[in-house]
């Protein structure tokens, strides 16, 4: 199935080369312009070169938008006061919606001065994104997109997120050692690509560990009445509770399961990660784990300083997505400093090469398809706060 | 199982009732559907929650503020959006459709600009206060979301058929120049619905913030619709059909979680409504001309 895709793909690229080949005679004075224009600003010493972004910006989700270009905008403030390069980031809102997000790629693909970009959101919107932009030759990068099987789109497609199928199990193995589950209900969201992802690993992780599970329940975004979905998985008396959910219904999930009487620990996903879970769930959060690459209570100098200068800048602290998003735009402009010059190609190359860059979620490498290499570190909220599982 | 279950229905069909009482009331007298009604209702949880946790009120006045500032809110949705379009020539029938339409998404958006766009908590001791029976916890919040229901509907009922408003109301319903010929005032009387109407949303608001703990800026579009689907099933504009429609909705929702699949919850609604304008399209409770709403 798969060689079939590439070989779809590889004919239609070749496709492409001939049609681009026939355009060639009018693009070519624009061109030469724009060269040209790349050439006084590399005398000047700085390196420009604008990046699109594309996120959630409105609708239900919009708080992952907000959380991911906040961090962009620290990012992009302080590259550009360093000096060496300098981006200007376009961003344009995709709504949560596929054909929205892919619609904004194509607007900012078509834009011949946009050197790469970063997002959709959401995993469902990068899906349909992504093989375009790799069709296009433009890189991209999600930072929050954590389903099976993006980067392997092709070879212009990379993420900085790490994927359920590595957070999620780690996450599971701690939760399981130390309360001795035997039986698990799972909850998901079955209207998105990342809940729907996560559910998956967690049932065929659960079914792996030999784990019995008790029910499973769905419920879509935007609800805010779990009553009837809790009451069934109360009555199972599961030992851990797998809520495959974004926080936003997470940590709503959470307090009407307290509040009933679901004492039980709750295993998350990525999505789940986030101190805002605790600002709307309160006392009720307690007892979630999750597995991930950010930690935002490290006492890491870096993390610190992103903590005081995002709080100082938005008001609020930063969660995992406004950290994973900061640390794409540095990989961006680490590559762009090695490449050189703002050519999609060349860009594209560097960007694979990223090897051991220093992040704020740790030490960074692409693998030979553009996939995170990282650490996972178990995290289990506790009197109100993320502490390291122990 | 099945006790705490029809409790949880209960409150949830109770909560649509009282959504779908205020959509049947501005239907019943100007044959409109508000759309911005969801997002009213939306506003009124917010402001539950701006008193409650931000300024420190107790409830009974954050009701007081959610039920004041909805009918503001109601007001000036008559007065800006509504009136204006009303009786003039060339004007669409369609037209306070679209722009309650503006107004909702108007209302939605300002509200994602102000709280931002996340849930936000309802944090107030009332909701914590519980009853133990049996094995199944029943909170105060469910209780009073119920009687508040049923209180609403049978208040709504004799003011209309009691009292004099009621029956100015239900004259202009009825028609509208020939009650502003008999005298009615027909301006103060459509004002005085947009404005009741608007003020129950909010308290359905402020008691979804605290049955469930969660108000968002994005809460109102699924419950409007809800609303929606509520008094097409019930029979539109009318005060019983609306408080029967939701207690079923809410109801059935639960009842197909419990013991089918949860995927096909938001199915139900729009199922029942295909069914109902099948086999009985003026509703439940609807008659061919709508009377004694």
């Amino acid at each position: 199935m798969k060689v079939l895709v590439r070989k779809t793909i590889g004919i239609m690229t070749v496709l492409m080369l001939f049609i681009l080949a026939a355009c060639s005679g009018t693009s070519t004075e624009t061109g030469t312009e724009s060269e040209s224009g790349d050439n006084t600003e590399q005398a000047s010493g700085t390196l420009s070169a604008k990046i699109g972004v594309v996120s959630y910006l409105t609708g239900a989700g919009a708080a992952y938008g907000e959380a991911i270009t906040q961090g962009l905008k620290l990012a992009q403030e302080e590259i550009n006061e360093q000096g060496e390069v300098n981006i200007e980031l376009v961003i344009e809102d995709s709504a949560g919606e596929a054909d929205q997000a892919l619609s904004a790629a194509q607007k900012l693909m078509n834009d011949d001065e946009i050197l790469a970009i970063i997002g959709p959101t959401l995993s469902t919107e990068f899906l349909a994104v992504a093989p375009e932009a790799d069709l296009n030759g433009i890189p991209i990068i999600g930072t929050s997109t954590t389903v099976d099987g993006i980067p392997e789109i092709g070879d212009y497609v990379f993420r900085n997120a790490i994927p359920e199928s590595l957070a999620i199990p780690a996450a599971m193995e701690k939760a399981v050692e130390r309360t001795n589950a035997k039986k698990v209900a799972l909850i998901y969201g079955n209207d998105d690509a990342v809940t729907k992802g996560g559910f998956e690993v967690m049932e065929r992780t659960a079914k792996e560990m030999g784990l019995e599970i008790v029910a499973t329940e769905t419920f879509q975004k935007g609800q805010s009445d779990y009553n009837a979905q809790l009451t069934k998985i109360k009555n199972g008396n599961p030992d851990l509770v797998l809520a495959s959910a974004l926080y936003n219904e997470g940590a709503v999930i959470m307090d009407q399961a307290r509040k009933m009487g679901i004492d039980v620990p709750f295993v998350g996903g990525n999505g789940f990660n986030s101190p805002q879970a605790i600002e709307i769930a309160g006392e009720a959060a307690n007892g979630l784990i999750v597995g991930t690459p950010w930690f935002g209570e490290s006492d890491d100098p870096k993390v610190v300083e992103f903590n005081e200068k995002y709080e100082a800048k938005f008001g609020k602290l930063p969660d995992q997505f406004a950290a994973q998003a900061y640390d794409a735009l540095y990989i961006y402009a680490d590559a762009l400093k090695r490449a050189g010059e703002a050519d999609r190609d060349v860009f594209r190359d560097a960007l694979a090469e990223t090897k051991d860059l220093e992040g704020l979620l740790g030490n960074f490498s692409f693998d030979e398809i553009g996939d995170v290499v990282m650490d996972v570190t178990v995290l289990e909220i506790k009197d109100g706060k993320f502490v390291e599982f122990e | 199982m099945l006790l705490e279950q029809l409790v949880n229905g209960i409150t949830l069909g109770s909560i649509y009732a009282i959504v779908a009482l205020g959509f049947t009331l501005v239907f019943g007298v100007l044959g409109i559907i508000n759309m911005a009604h969801g997002e009213i209702f939306m506003v009124g949880a917010f402001v539950g929650v701006m008193t409650t946790s931000v300024l420190g009120w107790p409830l009974w006045l954050a009701f007081i503020a959610s039920i004041v500032v909805t009918g503001i809110l109601g007001y000036l949705l008559e007065r800006i959006t509504l009136r204006p379009l009303r009786g003039k020539k060339g004007v669409s029938h369609l037209a306070p459709l679209i722009s309650t339409i503006g107004v909702s998404i108007l209302l939605e958006n300002l509200s994602h600009h102000i709280f931002g766009a996340g849930n936000q908590p309802f944090r107030s001791s009332f909701a914590e206060i519980s009853i133990e029976i049996g094995s199944i916890t029943i909170y105060l919040v469910q209780i009073v979301i119920f009687a508040i229901s049923i209180l609403l509907m049978i208040g709504l009922t004799i003011w209309l058929s009691k009292t004099k408003a009621g029956k100015a109301l239900r004259a202009t319903a009825e028609n509208l120049e020939t009650a502003s010929i008999l005298g009615v005032d027909t301006k103060k009387i459509i004002t005085l619905t947009v404005i009741i109407a608007s003020a129950m949303g909010g308290i359905a608001g402020i008691l979804v913030g605290m049955a469930f703990n969660s108000v968002s800026p994005q809460m109102g579009l699924s419950m409007g619709l809800k609303g929606l689907a509520i008094i097409i099933l019930g029979g539109m504009g009318n005060v019983k059909g609306a408080m029967a429609g939701g207690l079923i909705l809410g109801l059935s929702e639960t009842f197909l979680v419990a013991f089918g699949d949860s995927g096909y919850r938001d199915a139900i609604a729009f199922i029942m409504i295909i069914f109902i304008l099948l086999l009985r399209p003026q509703g439940i409770f609807g008659s061919k001309i709508a009377e004694g709403r």
